[in-house]
């Protein structure tokens, strides 16, 4: 029976890919409307920065920096966990008492439903921006910073992953909560992009501490560029990303855990 | 020989057109709430981006903070009211042949189609500009208009402003009939229509190359020159000419190509 369970996510996901790649020029034409629909919040970066020489307190490398690990996490969030979005219509339309029936996890079932290919568009345009912003940013580098380099977007996305399920649960209790969580998911991708220096104290506080986003980008970035906070928070916190992820993993979990025990569904 | 038309007669469905599209959106309130959650969580967070670029400068061409914030909550009420994403009733009708059921009826399909849009976003002006638009007013430092005619030249700018965005969709939608699958285009559309649309930055931030070659696009219609007008910038006039001319010239290839599309069209079974 284990091995059967083993085997079986592979064979789902490998199923979806095939299925994606049958229509090759709608796929290729959806990549890419990714790729530049990512590459839009970069434009306005890019526009801002026509008029001003520094934003928050950064200037347009370190700002791109910033957008580039954010868009990079976000893609790879978006391409591994992305499917729960389609929480709130399982709901709805009963489709999740399917799910909870098989003797498979109810999360990972839903997430290998639909593995949108597509979404490597985001990812390709967040690692382009990335390497050009690494190359230019006048790093120092040592070998922790390399492996922080490498490692900062899967640990952002990992962040990312564990905010959207958590925020997905709302719809255990909404009848409707797609907006609601598509103002996470996509808000989200719009906060870490920028410097949290921008924005009000309240705002500032919930990035930090309640939905971790200043993990993703800010404080990566802040490490990466040798730079001291300008808020003054410990630089302690600019390392901390990949345990930030643990925790808030493991809060997302007990969140889902939660919300499919509060399961009742939607009797239609 | 033809029929005396009851010019009352042909034009009575219109009207009922307007209010039954009113009244469809009107039926989902909740999800009306809930996309005011995100229009008001993406104000924040825009509003604290443009504030933080004139904490460098008071004045970013011609931007202050007060008309900025202005600028950001107008734009996230104008979003649903003008409305850049997700309509694709025509090309879904078109894929699946229901088009034809639409094109037999005794009316004209692009004008049913407009009526039905203006109703949409007369419910829209009540459910979603107000409520942000009045949130970012409370809380922020807020430019209202000086002058009380600029409340008229405002409707007529945002009602000039549905009907271009209208002409962009049908025009979009309509494509169906040669390509079938229109998802490709109207993502573009998706991806692009914000920025060019001025309805993320001021398009007056942009560098001059860009803000001339925008001039001669529709885009700066629809959500850019209803902001101008209510922010007062600028002789409103020439602005509204431009719409009216966009409006009418959108409505006038819409209807074109509908017509040489619904000639591809060949129905199946019959």
């Amino acid at each position: 029976m284990a091995e059967v369970r083993r085997g079986i996510y592979p064979r789902i996901v490998a199923s979806r890919i095939r299925g994606q790649l049958a229509y090759p020029v709608s796929f290729a034409l959806d990549v890419l409307a990714q790729f530049i629909g990512q590459c839009v919040e970069l434009v306005v970066i890019v526009v801002v920065f026509t008029q001003v020489t520094s934003l928050g307190g950064f200037d347009q490398r370190e700002v791109v920096l910033m957008y580039g690990l954010a868009a990079t996490a976000f893609g790879l969030a978006d391409l591994a966990v992305g499917q729960i979005n389609e929480l709130p219509e399982y709901i709805r339309s009963g489709e999740l008492d399917v799910l909870l029936l098989r003797p498979l996890g109810a999360l990972p079932q839903l997430l290998s439903a639909d593995v949108s290919l597509k979404r490597l568009g985001r990812v390709a345009a967040g690692l382009a921006v990335l390497g050009w912003s690494l190359a230019g940013a006048g790093i120092t580098w040592t070998p922790v910073r390399v492996l922080l380099a490498v490692t900062a977007p899967a640990v952002g996305a990992v962040i990312l992953g564990a905010i959207w399920v958590a925020a997905n649960t709302v719809s255990f209790w909404l009848v409707d909560g797609r907006e609601v969580a598509s103002s996470v998911t996509y808000g989200s991708n719009f906060a870490t992009s920028y410097p949290i220096t921008i924005y009000g104290p309240w705002l500032r506080r919930i990035l930090c501490f309640a939905v971790p986003g200043a993990f993703v980008a800010y404080f990566p970035a802040l490490a990466l560029l040798g730079r001291a906070d300008p808020l003054g928070l410990p630089s302690a916190l600019q390392w901390s990303s990949p345990l930030v992820a643990l925790v808030a993993v493991a809060g997302a979990a007990l969140v889902w855990r939660t919300g499919v025990r509060h399961y009742q569904g939607t009797g239609s | 020989m033809r029929p005396s038309v009851a010019w009352g007669n042909v034009l009575a469905p219109y009207p009922q057109l307007v209010r039954a599209g009113f009244r469809c959106y009107a039926t989902y309130r909740q999800a009306a709430l809930a996309g005011l959650v995100t229009n008001v969580v993406f104000g924040l967070l825009r509003a604290a981006v443009l504030t933080a670029v004139l904490a460098e400068r008071p004045v970013v061409a011609g931007y202050d903070v007060a008309a900025a914030i202005t600028y950001v909550w107008l734009g996230q009420g104008l979003l649903n009211v003008v409305l850049l994403w997700g309509d694709t009733e025509l090309s879904r009708r078109v894929r699946t042949g229901d088009v034809v059921v639409d094109l037999g009826r005794p009316w004209d399909l692009q004008a049913a189609m407009l009526a039905t849009d203006l109703g949409r976003a007369g419910f829209a002006v009540l459910a979603r500009l107000l409520p942000p638009v009045a949130f970012g007013a409370l809380s922020f430092p807020f430019r209202w208009p000086e002058q009380p005619a600029t409340w008229a030249l405002f409707g007529a700018s945002t009602l000039l402003a549905v009907v271009v965005s209208f002409g962009i969709r049908f025009l979009l939608n309509a494509s169906a009939f040669w390509l079938l699958d229109v998802r490709g285009v109207i993502g573009m559309w998706g991806v692009v229509g914000g920025v060019v649309s001025g309805l993320v930055v001021p398009l007056a931030w942009f560098p001059q190359w860009a803000q001339a070659v925008l001039a001669w696009t529709p885009f700066p219609a629809l959500f850019q020159t209803p902001i101008t007008v209510f922010i007062e910038r600028g002789d409103p006039f020439p602005l509204l000419g431009s719409q009216l001319f966009w409006a009418g010239t959108l409505l006038a290839v819409g209807r074109a190509v509908l017509h040489r599309g619904s000639r591809r069209l060949v129905v199946q079974g019959g």
